[in-house]
């Protein structure tokens, strides 16, 4: 076999290697989202949406309570999370800009968007939970914002230095003082990237269920109060997937379907976003 | 007028941006805070003894950090290599009409949250491993190969973002010269790339070692060292998540909280590697 035959068979061995696995890794993946969306569809019924939980083996269980928590916990935790990291994003991008406070901030909270979101949860219980005496919404929206602020500020931070400073400078000429200029000037450059950010930063935190798992614990029936324990419907899934009971599976299979289709769409929203902008 | 709004508004972002380190520090202090009581009681063998009985108040968090370490091993070594040929399919071989929308899929499998891959191990994956192997399913090895897919479409979209960092012109060049795709991979991608891609497995790795729902499920939560995959055993977050809410005296509680430090510090530490190490952030726009 010559040299150049020798490297040909080793390029095409390689290739169909990657090849294969990347087939494999894809399938593996096709499997899981194939079974989410038939085990989903099938325990889809319009009860899902009318019924709270039940005790199990009556089938009349719906999923109303953890929807409705859910969304209140994500809704109380973006009330918090979205101001305080696009604030702290604002700084970074327009007043700290290289110093190396602002790089410090921005390392922090970068290696805090990897960390463990279950210490998140121990954190909350020690400072929310232990002090009430008694789990609660509070302590779920806490953690989830606590979760929140990294990608939200990392997002604002990046997008608005996208906004050229030529429009900066432009609005200064005119006499605009700076918050004025980042208000209605630079903000505005960045909508679309800071609402993409804030989408991103919504469905990492719905996803989430290792930190409620001891802040805002579960409950197995409709409750708006936010000082009580509340159903989420991550917790929904963890809770009702391990039991024993089959209707209970059944509507662990639906909450995991409708939260997946909830999380995808609001990344695709928010992709689509960002393509928009790069269009213009 | 305007200057006193402008001077708040200045103020207010820059206490807030510094109130995310605060928060950092104040996370670490909170559960160091709340460990005392179980440093003071156990000292260094609290990492060092395998006996972890609630009962007996006696914790030895060994057996959790054997299991964090074992599982989150055998997920990397199963994961890199098929991460890597994810990376070079999209990144080298595949058409690119294909290229979007498989890298697409792949970065949307990301975001799926990991209690759902934890639920397709303990129904689908945990009775394959059971007829398979034998044992009872819930083990090591299955947490290990269920959080090894959790963490695929990750470190498969990071992989391949470092790949493509290589500028176009030297993989032409080299093609130029007659290189084949492996050896543009192998002499130009690979060296230019070695940074990001060791960052981005370190990165997952970071990751893999404090995923708790995906590995929940399918690991037992049992507090004993065996060297055999198929036996159930348990891991720092797979602990936490378990006994929590369950913990009933002062010195669990406080034990539980070292744990989450102990995990908090190996996190924040291997992430750190990856970020100032591997991969040092690259700054958009002027």
């Amino acid at each position: 076999m010559t040299h150049t035959q020798k490297r040909i068979l080793i390029n095409d061995i390689v290739m169909a290697l990657s090849t294969l696995s990347a087939i494999i890794g894809i399938s593996f993946l096709l499997w899981i989202l194939g079974i989410l969306v038939t085990n989903g569809l099938e325990a889809l019924s319009t009860t899902i949406f009318t019924a709270e939980g039940a005790p199990p083996g009556n089938g009349e269980g719906g999923l109303k309570h953890a929807l409705i928590g859910q969304l209140i916990l994500v809704s109380y935790a973006a009330l918090f999370g979205v101001p305080l990291g696009i604030l702290a994003g604002t700084y970074l991008s327009e007043y700290g800009l290289k110093s190396k406070m602002a790089e410090t901030i921005r390392d922090i909270s970068d290696i805090m968007m990897s960390a463990p979101s279950i210490v998140i949860g121990a954190f909350v219980y020690a400072i929310v939970v232990a002090p009430m005496g008694h789990f609660s919404g509070w302590a779920g929206s806490i953690a989830l914002a606590i979760i929140m602020i990294p990608i939200i500020l990392r997002t604002t931070d990046d997008m608005l230095q996208l906004v050229p400073s030529t429009l900066r400078e432009a609005a200064f000429a005119l006499g605009a003082p700076k918050y004025k200029v980042i208000i209605q000037v630079v903000y505005r450059g960045a909508k679309a990237g800071i609402l993409t950010g804030v989408l991103l930063g919504v469905a990492r935190v719905a996803g989430e269920t290792a930190p409620l798992l001891f802040t805002s614990f579960n409950d197995n029936f409709l409750n708006t109060n936010m000082n009580e324990p509340m159903a989420s419907l991550t917790v929904t899934i963890y809770n009702y997937a391990t039991s024993p009971y089959e209707d209970w599976q059944q509507l662990g299979w639906a909450a995991a379907f409708i939260l997946s289709m909830f999380i995808l769409t609001l990344n695709i929203i928010g992709r689509l976003f960002l393509l928009k902008r790069k269009g213009r | 007028m305007n200057n006193i709004v402008d001077k708040i508004f200045a103020n207010s972002t820059k206490f807030i941006a510094f109130g995310v380190l605060l928060l950092v520090a104040w996370i670490f202090a909170v559960l160091f805070e709340h460990s005392l009581e179980s440093i003071k009681a156990f000292g260094f063998s609290f990492i060092t003894d395998d006996k972890w009985a609630p009962n007996l108040e006696k914790f030895g968090a060994l057996p959790a950090i054997y299991g964090s370490v074992v599982s989150t091993f055998l997920a990397m070594i199963l994961a890199v290599p098929v991460a890597i040929g994810i990376a070079i399919f999209l990144s080298e071989i595949a058409h690119a009409k294909l290229k979007t929308p498989v890298g697409v899929s792949i970065e949307l499998l990301a975001a799926i949250p990991s209690v759902i891959y934890g639920m397709w191990g303990l129904f689908y994956f945990v009775p394959i491993i059971r007829d398979t192997f034998g044992g009872v399913g819930i083990s090591m090895l299955t947490a290990g190969i269920v959080l090894s897919i959790m963490i695929l479409p990750f470190m498969a979209a990071v992989t391949r973002d470092a790949m493509n960092t290589t500028p176009d012109i030297l993989k032409e060049s080299a093609y130029a010269l007659g290189g084949t795709k492996w050896d543009v991979i192998k002499d130009i991608i690979i060296p230019y790339a070695k940074a990001g891609i060791i960052g981005s497995f370190i990165l997952a790795l970071g990751r893999a070692i404090g995923e708790t729902m995906a590995v929940t499920f399918v690991m037992g939560n049992v507090h004993k060292i065996s060297t055999d995959l198929r036996d159930p055993a348990t891991s720092i977050p797979v602990t936490l998540a378990n006994e929590f809410a369950e913990a009933d005296s002062e010195l669990y509680y406080s034990s539980l909280f070292e744990l989450s430090l102990l995990l908090l510090i190996i996190s924040f530490t291997i992430i750190s590697i990856a970020k100032f190490y591997f991969l040092r952030r690259k700054r958009v726009g002027a």
